[in-house]
């Protein structure tokens, strides 16, 4: 075990996974003689040679549709997005090509390309360095949707990620990419998809999150236990495949839903939440279930505390749900 | 009734063009001749099976018939083919049988990608012929990572990325060749310039002179070659399969043709196209011009040509036959391969 950072734990799990596999390679803008604009990347140029740490020109199209092209012949393509913001170019590429190869060739080609991006806000990047657009994503048959909150899912959500057959979308939560540490096991522990992380648990209301939210769920947690409210935390880790089950669990043991997240409210990845929770825990429910969630406009600069959910908005709403009944 | 048009002639002796065809090269030109009545045979006939409802979409490549057979001859088993719109011929000159393909046409339980594509989509991978998708561009880059890979393994071989006029002002035509030339990559970009892109004739496409012209802006070689011509076809694609093997740069290949069809079974061409496009593309119908070359150098019969036809018109038959006969995929074709294992159940099913 050491204790690393979340953006060390990515790098750890990438240099890993490339000593295990020569066929493993990363490539995307900056990644290589900068070692990646938050480091994610550092060192591995030096470590692994130009042929497997690309320096690629500034096209995401490009980065994402040579990896689906690496893929199919048989590499195994790590692609980074510098910041999830800048995705769309590639955006094709994801939805029309990468999520539908094994599909529509009748299995005969599998994509398993994996693609990094550091996501969401609380950097002071604006508009464009800040945005949690994880629900495109989850919309599109074929694509696995992962965000890990920990170090040690970082890495071990990353191996599973590399390791799987399916392409994997691989969301860092930048934010706390350096704010947060925690042991990580050495060598090759995966972290399984499909299963959420119960963070702590508890009787009156279950708090639903991901990514950089868990820091801010766990401290309005702790903040309810001092009002007596007994919160329950889950972190989501994979959002496809989600882990219906432990959500479903939880919510037949407290009655109580709060989901929270950074992007947007609607059509956000709570509005699918909420509707699974309405259709198979209704009867559990004492409450109506809560959203905090980001604004339904774009990402702001100077007000992003006032966009992001706080502790204070994650608690006035559980208490809320409470209050309720 | 018009007379039949004057077709350009092929500006060849036989020994001129013997010189560029490879060691054997009358059986080159009748292999090639066969694919061609083949394709044509097949178009002609898809194009009919779709007016009567019997396939739901047909896009017939008439007129391309010379890049396509070249291509599929002149690559090599370990090459790769990222196709555009019109290549699958290549597949078939490249070793997928015709009946899987005319499965795939009728996207029947036979179908490889068991009916989860349009027709004219097919995906044989036994022949490194990778699944198409019908939006324009995005195998260009995809070619440029089949080239990495190549690269990476040391295997001395080359991807083969297919695309028309259109295409090149697709977001993936810029990214690929500039990802490709920047790496130094095995990557051979084939244009097939048949100067429409559905209703867009390739003038309002580009304010570059040729589409070729376009290579240089990323540091490549680009060369026009008349795309109607089989022996011109052969000539340009082996040199550069050679060079490019040998671990040259990659290069861009524009083929100037006709599109002598509508763009597919969808589309009305009389709404655009002027009156005197058919005409012009009759006169460059690479399949008349191998074939009246051919006659006059002595390569082609009646006799020859009765046995091509005829064989063409029985695989067909029995291609077409065989499907028909075939039922629609399973029901379970729909929710299998959106993962490698299902993920969770999928809603609905």
């Amino acid at each position: 075990m050491s204790e690393l950072t979340l953006v060390q734990a990515v790098n750890r799990g990438l240099a890993e996974a490339m000593r295990a596999d020569p066929d493993v390679l990363v490539l995307g803008e900056d990644v290589g003689v900068n070692g990646g604009v938050f480091r994610a990347t550092d060192g591995l140029l030096k470590e692994f040679g130009a042929d497997r740490v690309l320096d690629t020109p500034l096209s995401e199209t490009g980065i994402v549709g040579s990896a689906i092209g690496m893929a199919l012949y048989g590499l195994k393509p790590v692609a980074e997005i510098q910041f999830l913001d800048f995705i769309y170019p590639a955006f094709d590429q994801i939805v029309s090509e990468l999520a539908k190869m094994r599909y529509r060739s009748g299995g005969q080609y599998p994509c398993h390309v994996v693609v990094r991006a550091p996501y969401g806000g609380g950097i002071k990047g604006g508009l464009y360095h800040s945005q949690s657009t994880e629900a495109y994503f989850c919309h599109t048959a074929g694509l696995k949707v992962v965000v890990p909150s920990t170090p040690a899912d970082a890495k071990g959500l990353l191996l599973s990620a590399i390791a799987d057959e399916d392409p994997v979308i691989f969301l860092e939560p930048k934010r706390i990419y350096r704010s947060v540490t925690g042991e990580v096991p050495e060598g090759a522990t995966r972290v399984p998809f499909g299963q959420a992380r119960s963070v702590r648990s508890g009787t009156d209301v279950s708090l639903f999150a991901y990514g950089a939210m868990i820091p801010v769920v766990t401290e309005a947690a702790t903040a309810l236990e001092a009002e007596g409210i007994s919160a329950e935390v889950l972190d989501l880790r994979t959002l496809v495949p989600l882990d219906e089950e432990a959500v479903l669990r939880s919510v037949g043991r407290t009655g109580r839903a709060v989901v929270v997240h950074e992007a947007a409210r609607f059509c956000g990845f709570g509005a699918e939440l909420s509707a699974l929770l309405a259709e198979k825990a209704f009867y559990s429910l004492k409450a109506p279930i809560a959203r905090v969630t980001g604004y339904d406009t774009p990402f702001p600069y100077a007000l992003e505390n006032v966009y992001l959910p706080s502790v204070e908005r994650v608690v006035a709403a559980a208490r809320e749900t409470v209050r309720a009944s | 009734m018009a007379g039949t048009p004057a077709v350009a002639p092929l500006p060849y002796t036989r020994a001129q063009a013997f010189n560029v065809l490879g060691p054997k090269p009358e059986e080159t030109l009748r292999t090639a001749y066969r694919w061609m009545i083949r394709a044509r045979t097949l178009d002609a006939r898809m194009l009919a099976l779709q007016r009567q409802g019997r396939v739901g979409f047909y896009g017939a490549a008439t007129g391309q018939e010379a890049v396509n057979v070249a291509a599929g001859l002149a690559s090599r088993p370990e090459d790769w083919v990222l196709p555009g719109l019109r290549e699958q011929l290549v597949a078939l000159v490249r070793g997928h049988p015709l009946d899987r393909y005319v499965h795939h046409l009728f996207a029947d339980a036979q179908d490889p990608a068991l009916g989860r594509n349009m027709p004219c989509h097919p995906t044989a991978r036994e022949v490194h012929y990778v699944s198409m998708s019908s939006v324009i561009g995005t195998q260009i880059s995809h070619a440029v990572g089949v080239g990495r890979g190549m690269r990476n393994r040391r295997e001395a071989a080359v991807a083969l990325a297919f695309f028309g006029d259109g295409a090149t002002s697709s977001n993936d035509f810029h990214a690929g060749l500039n990802l490709a030339a920047v790496g130094r990559l095995p990557v051979l970009f084939v244009c097939t310039n048949n100067q429409w892109a559905i209703s867009v004739p390739v003038e309002r496409q580009t304010a570059a002179r040729t589409l070729a012209a376009k290579a240089a802006a990323y540091g490549l070689a680009g060369t026009r070659v008349d795309g109607t011509d089989l022996v011109a076809c052969w000539a340009a694609l082996s040199g550069a399969l050679e060079r490019l093997r040998r671990g040259g740069a990659p290069e861009m290949l524009e083929f100037l043709l006709y599109r002598m069809t509508a763009h597919s079974s969808s589309d009305d061409p009389t709404r655009y196209q002027p009156a005197d496009w058919a005409a012009r593309a009759l006169a460059h119908d690479p399949l008349a011009r191998l074939a009246q070359w051919m006659r006059r150098e002595g390569l082609l019969d009646d006799a020859f040509q009765t046995e091509v036809q005829s064989e063409a018109d029985e695989a067909v038959r029995a291609a077409i036959r065989a499907a028909e006969a075939t039922p629609a995929p399973p029901e379970a074709a729909l929710t299998e391969d959106v993962f490698a294992r299902p993920a969770s159940p999928i809603p609905g099913r």
